[in-house]
């Protein structure tokens, strides 16, 4: 620990910048595609339906950082363009994560009881009008849990980008372990700091979920309190992250 | 640019040899995860709080840091410590470890569904604690987390490719070789990544056959 110098602590800090940037703006990207793709499959229209089902297929299928190797590598040669590599991380990011979340958007989507559809019929809303102001805010608090774990998935994918060059933490424990020769002081350490930002996340969604409860008149699950996720009682459920 | 098959078929006895170290390194470590997670479960359960806790306690902080930075953990900590595997050893013993955090809570929602009277019976019939778990508790629980379990074969799978960032040559490991000898990096990146969507998407649709039929 004492062989880590101030100098390879700001360079860890930095890392720690960079790869709370990468799960922002992954996450965003992340958002705004599951609820695109998630509405999508479930569209009246079977060639939408089938359209949004293959992007889910394919992104589920392959591997994060397979995709990761093609963006970084194979669209510069293809198309002759390049990006940023912070920027190209967070599109092969916010696609592939997007996709398991589209997952959830449209599972929690379908819960909603129909009456609360007919409802929105009788109203004479259009079915855009009805999705915005009847489905979607009940939908919304159901989704947060599946939505937290996918989150902290996310994050723990942060790490991948160290691979292609992006100087998130991980990269930077790389360099400091190259400077003081010793992994064990530093690889701790930077599994402490993914473990922290892992916790401070949970934390925000945990207020978010009790709003988006109260929001619709409902109380929030207890929990088991070291647990940072919601565990299902399902057996059959599986995981939101890797196969879902 | 131009797509050149002749890559790809030059690029095809690396691949296969790939697919072979993917598999094989899939199913040891699925084995250890499988394994190792309900030792988790179990241990989870124990009446001992000194057991529970730590347990506990390290399954949520193994299930929260990313599987990368524990393989390169794995890779570079134990050597200094004078226990040396081989990377492909490392690679097997990271992704179970990492993964049996995931199967353990598979495994706790298997047994958490297992009737009360199941337990009450047990003692009724004075069965000893390991009779209890192995020919009551079990059997009972595993077969309805079957489906979940499988989930989870698929999810490694997709995560395989990061033992190649400590030097495995699996399918990600002979593409990037392959590339960086020939510079021809886009045809072999998508002979694998074609080759993932091929095992996994049957593999997925196989599991929710399975799911159909063991979960009612």
């Amino acid at each position: 620990m004492s062989d880590i110098t101030p100098g390879l602590w700001e360079l860890l800090l930095k890392g720690l910048w960079v790869t709370f940037q990468l799960t922002v703006y992954s996450a965003a990207l992340g958002a705004a595609v599951a609820l695109v793709i998630g509405l999508a499959r479930t569209h009246r229209l079977w060639i939408v339906r089938f359209l949004s089902g293959t992007y889910f297929e394919i992104f589920r299928g392959t591997s994060a950082l397979v995709f990761m190797f093609l963006v970084f590598f194979a669209l510069p040669i293809a198309f002759g363009w390049q990006l940023v590599p912070m920027w190209a991380a967070v599109l092969a990011m916010g696609l592939t994560y997007g996709a398991y979340g589209s997952e959830i958007v449209r599972g929690a989507v379908a819960a909603v009881a129909p009456a609360q559809r007919e409802a929105g019929i009788a109203l004479s809303f259009t079915p855009a009008q009805s999705m915005r102001k009847v489905v979607l805010p009940q939908a919304w608090p159901e989704m947060i849990p599946p939505l937290n774990n996918l989150l902290i998935e996310l994050l723990k994918g942060t790490a991948l980008v160290s691979v292609l060059g992006v100087g998130d933490i991980s990269f930077g424990a790389q360099l400091v372990r190259n400077a003081t020769g010793q992994s064990a002081p530093v690889y701790t350490v930077i599994l402490v700091m993914y473990f922290v930002l892992a916790f401070v996340l949970t934390r925000g969604m945990r207020v978010l979920e009790r709003q988006a409860k109260a929001g619709i008149g409902q109380a929030p699950p207890k929990r088991r309190k070291l647990s940072l996720r919601q565990t299902k009682d399902l057996a059959t459920s599986g995981g939101t992250g890797g196969a879902a | 640019m131009k797509w050149d098959w002749s890559a790809v078929s030059d690029f095809m006895p690396r691949f296969w040899d790939g697919v072979l170290v993917t598999l094989q390194a899939l199913a040891l470590s699925v084995i250890v995860a499988f394994a190792l997670g309900l030792v988790w479960a179990m241990a989870q359960r124990s009446p001992l709080k000194v057991v529970r806790w730590p347990v506990t306690a390290i399954t949520e902080f193994v299930r929260n840091t990313p599987l990368l930075v524990q393989l390169f953990f794995l890779y570079y900590v134990l050597p200094e410590w004078n226990i040396t595997f081989s990377a492909l050893t490392t690679g097997v013993i990271g992704l179970g470890l990492h993964y049996s955090t995931y199967t353990a809570e598979v495994y706790r929602a298997g047994i958490d569904g297992v009737p009360v009277g199941q337990w009450e019976a047990a003692t009724a019939l004075n069965l000893p604690r390991s009779r209890t778990w192995l020919a009551v508790i079990l059997p009972q629980a595993i077969r309805r987390v079957v489906p979940a379990l499988g989930n989870y074969v698929v999810a490694m799978l997709k995560d395989s490719p990061l033992i190649a960032t400590i030097g495995v040559l699996e399918m990600l490991g002979e593409a990037r070789q392959f590339g960086s000898i020939t510079f021809q990096m886009v045809e072999p990146l998508v002979v694998v990544g074609i080759a993932f969507i091929v095992i996994a998407y049957p593999a997925s649709l196989l599991l929710r056959a399975l799911e159909r039929r063991l979960v009612r």
